[in-house]
Order: structure tokens, then sequence, then C-alpha cells
């Protein structure tokens, strides 16, 4: 359904985008995963015509994005990683907008943002400004639905949205994969990764690595454990300046520390440990997450 | 054309609910037009004179005496000398010193001639200039009275041209008269220019601009949709100033109002085409706001508002046939004034309506959706 053969994109200064392709299959939910600046809102920007590559061919639903753009804007839609709809206009207004900008009408496309706007409803006459974050996310994706399009890129939907929120709107994206919508989503946070049956990590405008979220982890060789101890930060330090740590980053209360080989013994971590008098010492081995696996795709890079 | 309808109807709401630009939209204006038209005023009132009599003679006194009587003198000072004197004109506390040297009267009996001399502070020449026209005329309105007391019969009555002066199009000379017409216009190209100009500007600010560009919207919906809301408001301002020019002010409409509108019309699109030009090219309120801003000012320096522009160099009559607001300002002084028809401002027609499209073609093709 969308399809990239070797992007890139230079700003000024900085590459944005080099030799990036992947491919999204119909009816996929696909995740671009990456911290900010990795380029994720620029590669959006290329695939809703808002940008040029400089070099590289992208198609949506077999339309070129420079070439077919017209028509590209009405199969798809965008929604930006700022909100972006009018604050002075009412939720109603707004969408009513959005609707006759695309040439269609709320009652036209009412099945497909339904379940999504019956939560809005209740705030219908109240200008978009005054909405909490995570109505204006249900807003925005909303107008990005109204005209009814066949591919949907979501920019950092759930940036700034509370918890919950962020829940409700994953389990609204599940639904509308199961209607037969292709979405791209982003997002930096990797918790969100496994509710995406496909995820791509993007790091410095290159992809690191594609697969499905379980499947990514399998990138990840070296062997894992969790440490915890009384005094975390003497801890990490050490662990960092340890013969046999190849890296060593905290992820809440434990730390997560790759070895550089199989053949390090337990006991003999647990043995440097208490020669450095650390107290209270949990050790356990880990299968690695999706941010393990990031962190070590990116150090390896 | 339902896009291009909603699309207004989008920005009717905006505006609207914009109250606090709405009152400025529509109040500021008039304001400006009563403030200007009362205030720029070129005429030259109060002249702080500085005496120096060095001869106290009868003749001395009946020439200061004269000035003191004329309503735009005031003798602010009579000073001992011509030094002190001039320390005046330094202070700023004087505009204009006369300077009467001794012997005036003994001079004048003798040898039948007499000098004086004016000293004119000269820093705000148009000012100076009108002063000293002033003063020469009332000396020269003396040495006529002189002359007809010591020669009963003249001699030299034969032979003279007398002026009469008769003002067309504006009798009493009256300021307001030639200002209102020309600042209604200015005012048009503030709100069609500047408010216009912020206008996409904002889009792009708030990021609407992005959501706007995804969707199918055509180059030529998107410009119509933004043009028609202030030109509709404009045209409301328009009317709002002319009845304010015409009761307020006792303006005289001698033209067709018809083809006052007509031309406000145009003017405002082309106003409104260029505040969209400059949001194009520009990224932020504050580079639309300043580039808005330098048209204006030279726009209205150059126009003729304030000062005719048959006096300008060269260079600057040439450039101000591109300043749409001097050929409108032409109009609505002949129209109003004059009673011009469409056949005597033909010229300024068709200059306004070429700049028209022109500004219009550059704002429709700077329009980019794709960045």
């Amino acid at each position: 359904m969308i399809a990239i053969e070797v992007i890139s994109k230079t700003y000024a200064s900085a590459r944005a985008l080099q030799q990036v392709s992947f491919e999204v299959q119909k009816g996929e939910l696909f995740g671009l995963i990456g911290p900010d600046g990795a380029g994720k809102t620029t590669l959006f920007k290329i695939l809703v015509t808002l940008l040029l590559p400089d070099a590289g061919k992208a198609t949506v639903a077999g339309f070129d994005v420079v070439k077919d753009y017209k028509m590209l804007r009405t199969i798809t839609g965008y929604m930006p990683g700022r909100f972006s709809l009018y604050q002075d206009l009412t939720v109603g207004e707004n969408l009513q907008f959005f609707a006759s900008v695309f040439g269609t009408s709320i009652e036209a496309n009412y099945a497909l943002i339904a379940d999504i706007y019956t939560q809005l409803e209740p705030f219908k006459n109240r200008r978009a400004g005054n909405l909490s974050g995570g109505m204006k996310q249900k807003l925005a994706l909303c107008c990005a639905l109204i005209h009814k399009p066949e591919v949907l890129f979501l920019d950092e939907p759930t940036t700034g949205v509370d918890a919950v929120s962020r829940k409700e709107f994953w389990e609204m994206l599940g639904r509308l994969k199961n209607r037969g919508l292709t979405i791209l989503v982003s997002t930096p946070y990797m918790d969100e990764a496994v509710l995406c049956d496909r995820i791509a990590l993007i790091q410095n405008g290159t992809i690191l690595a594609i697969d499905t979220p379980e499947g990514i982890t399998t990138h990840f060789t070296k062997p894992l454990l969790a440490i915890r101890g009384a005094d975390t930060y003497r801890l990490i330090k050490d662990l960092r300046t340890a013969p046999f740590t190849h890296t060593c980053y905290a992820f809440g209360e434990y730390l997560h520390l790759t070895l550089k080989s199989e053949s390090v013994d337990r006991t003999y971590i647990e043995a440097f440990l208490q020669q450095k008098q650390h107290r209270q010492i949990e050790m356990h081995p880990i299968s690695p997450t999706v941010e393990d696996t990031f962190m070590s795709l990116m150090d390896r890079q | 054309m339902r896009r291009i309808l909603f699309l207004v109807e989008k920005e009717f709401k905006q505006i609207l609910r914009n109250r606090v630009l709405l009152r400025m939209m529509l109040i500021t204006p008039i304001l400006q037009l009563i403030l200007l038209s009362y205030a720029a005023n070129f005429e030259v009132k109060d002249l702080q004179i500085t005496i120096v009599d060095s001869d106290h003679s009868t003749y001395s006194r009946r020439l200061v005496s004269k000035f003191s009587h004329i309503e735009n003198f005031h003798i602010s000072t009579y000073e001992p000398s011509y030094k002190q004197a001039s320390l005046q004109l330094l202070k700023n506390s004087s505009d204009i010193v006369l300077v009467i040297p001794p012997h005036f009267e003994r001079d004048l009996y003798r040898n039948n001639r007499a000098e004086v001399q004016l000293m004119v502070n000269a820093i705000d020449g148009s000012k100076a200039g009108i002063a000293s026209g002033y003063a020469a005329s009332i000396i020269r309105d003396f040495n006529a009275e002189i002359l007809t007391e010591n020669f009963p019969a003249p001699p030299l009555q034969n032979g003279q041209v007398m002026i009469a002066n008769q003002y067309w199009y504006n009798p009493q000379l009256e300021y307001k008269t030639f200002m209102v017409p020309g600042i209604l216009f200015e005012l048009l190209l503030l709100i069609g220019g500047l408010i216009a100009s912020l206008n996409i500007v904002r889009e792009k600010e708030v990021g609407t601009m992005e959501q706007l560009n995804v969707t199918p919207i055509k180059k030529y919906q998107f410009i119509i949709g933004k043009l028609t809301p202030f030109v509709i408001i404009g045209l409301v301002q328009f009317t709002a100033g002319l009845l304010v020019g015409v009761f307020l002010f006792g303006i005289p409409l001698e033209g067709s109002i018809l083809l006052m509108y007509m031309f406000a019309l145009l003017f405002l699109l082309l106003c409104v085409g260029l505040g969209l030009f400059i949001s194009n090219i520009s990224q932020t309120m504050q580079q639309a706001m300043f580039a808005a801003f330098f048209c204006l000012v030279l726009f209205i320096l150059l126009s003729g508002l304030f000062a005719s522009t048959e006096n300008m160099p060269l260079w600057a009559q040439y450039l101000n046939y591109l300043n749409p607001l001097k050929y409108i300002i032409e109009v609505g002084r002949n129209v109003m004034l004059k009673g011009s028809s469409f056949y005597e401002v033909q010229s300024q027609f068709f200059a306004l309506s070429l700049l028209t499209v022109l500004i219009l073609s550059l704002a429709m093709w700077r329009y980019r959706k794709t960045v």
C-alpha cells in the first residue's frame, strides 16, 4: 500500500533522511519508532505530499507522491504532530469545515467516525482550543477520517497525551485497522511499538531494523541481565567500567546490562560487585524489549 | 463553488469571533479618518515673531503694529539687539525675526527707501516659506500704505495688473476637503494590506495551513476564499468612511457614487492581493508585519496624500507609477470634488487594473502547497 524506495532528504544543515526504504502492506498498522529528530516527521511530510524528496521514489496506493499528489490528497488522511485545527471554531464546525473542503459531508461518512465522535458529542459546541489534550487528538483523528481515506498517516498522535487517552487512542486505531484502513503511525514511545503489526526503528534518518515487534528483538543477540542494587548511581558507574560489560542502561528501577559474551558467569559478576562493596544485589536474566533492541542497534551504528 | 463558500463562511466566523480585531477594524479607521483630517493640517498659524526695533520711530512702530494685528503672527518678544534675537531663533522660541535698523524712518523720508531684515527659522522648510511669504506681504502692504500717504495722487496706478483669485473645487481652500478623499482610500490599504497579510501567516504559524494543504482545495479556491471576506469588510468600512466624510466634514460628493464604489472594489482587490502575496512569502507574523509596513509607509508617503507628487524628484515620480495609492487618491479627489466621470479617470482605472492583475497573479503563483 505504501512503498518507499531509497528516499533521501537534506535540509540546509542536516541530513534528515538517508536512503530510507520500506513497504507497508494493505490493512497493516505500521509503526515508525524513533526518538525526536530521527526524521519521522520529514518522512511523513514527504508521504502526504507536503515536502519533495531530494532523491528516491515513494508511492501510496500506487500513486506517486510527487507526480500524483492531487489524487493522493483525496485518499490519504493526515494528522500532524502538532494540533492544527482551527482553535476558534467549535468541534462541530471544524469537522463540518474539513468535510466540506473534501467535498463530502459528516453524514456520508459518519459510520467511520461514529465511535470516536460519540465521545466528542457532548463538547460539540465547544471551541477546539478549549478541549483537553486527549479530546483534541480525537477531534483531529475525526477530521483526518471524515473523507474516508484509504491510508491514514498519524505523526506522533499520542505525544503529550495522558496514559488513559493513549490507551483509548490505540484501541481506536485497532478498530480502524479492522475496517481495512492502512495506518502508518509514528511514536517516540517504545511501549506503543508492541501494539503495531510491524515496526521500523529509525534513528538519524536511517532505518535500523524492520520487523514485527516480537521479531525485532531477535536483532538483539547478546546476553541481557536485569540488575538492581542499593546505590543505583554507583552501580551504573562501576558496571560501565567493568571488563565484562558491553553496555549498561537504566530502565526504571533496574539496570539492563549487556554482556560482552555468553561465557561471562553470573557468579563472576556477583564477585565483582561484592568486591566493589555493593549491597542488596538482585540479578536475573531477561529477554530483550524493543527498547533494548533499539539501544543496541543505535549503539552498533 | 461550494468549497469557496465554506472557506468564506469559515473566515467570517473566525473574524466575527475575534471581537477585539473586529472592533479595531471597524472603529480605528473611522477614528483615524477623523483625527487625521483635523490634525494633518498644513495651514501655518501662530507664528512666533521676535522684533528688534532699533529705530523707535512712528513708522517702525506702525510696521510692528501691523504684525501684531495679523492673526497668524504672535509677537513673542522685543529684543534690543540682533544678537539676542538670533538667540531666540536658536532656542526655537521664535519662528521669524524682524530687524528694523536705526534711521529707518529718516532713510524713508530722505532717500525714499529703507531696509528691514527678516530672519526665518528654516528647519521646517515649508513652514519657513509660508512664514516669510506672509511677512513679505505685510511689509508690501505697509509699503503701499505709506506710498499713498506721501503721494496722495499716485502716479503709477495705470499699467498695473490686478490679480483676482478664484479657487475652484475647493472654494474655501479647506484642508479637510483635500484630505478626506485621500485618507478614505489610505485606510482601505491599511485594512486590506495589513490585516490580510497577517491572515495566511497566522494559519502557517498555527499549523492549520499544513492541514489545509493536504486537502484537495485548489489554489484559486483558496485565494478567492481568502480574498472575499476582506473585500467585503473593506467595502463596509469604505461606506462608513464615506458617510463620515460627507455628513461630518461636509465634503461634496460631486461624482457618481457608483463610480466611487467600483474603484473602491478594484482597489480593495489590489490591497488584499498584496496582503496575500506578503503572507505567502513570509514565514512568521513578524516578517509579514514588517513587509506590510514597509509597503504601506512607502505608498503613503509617495502617494501625494500629504505632498504633491509633481514636486517629487523624477525617480520618485517613476517609482510612483507602481504606487496604487497615488492613482486611487487622484480618482478619489477628482470624482468627489470635481465630479469627474469614468472617462476622465480611465487612465487610473487601467493602471489600477493592471496592478491588480499583477499582484493577484503573483500571490497565486507564490502560494505553494508543498514546501
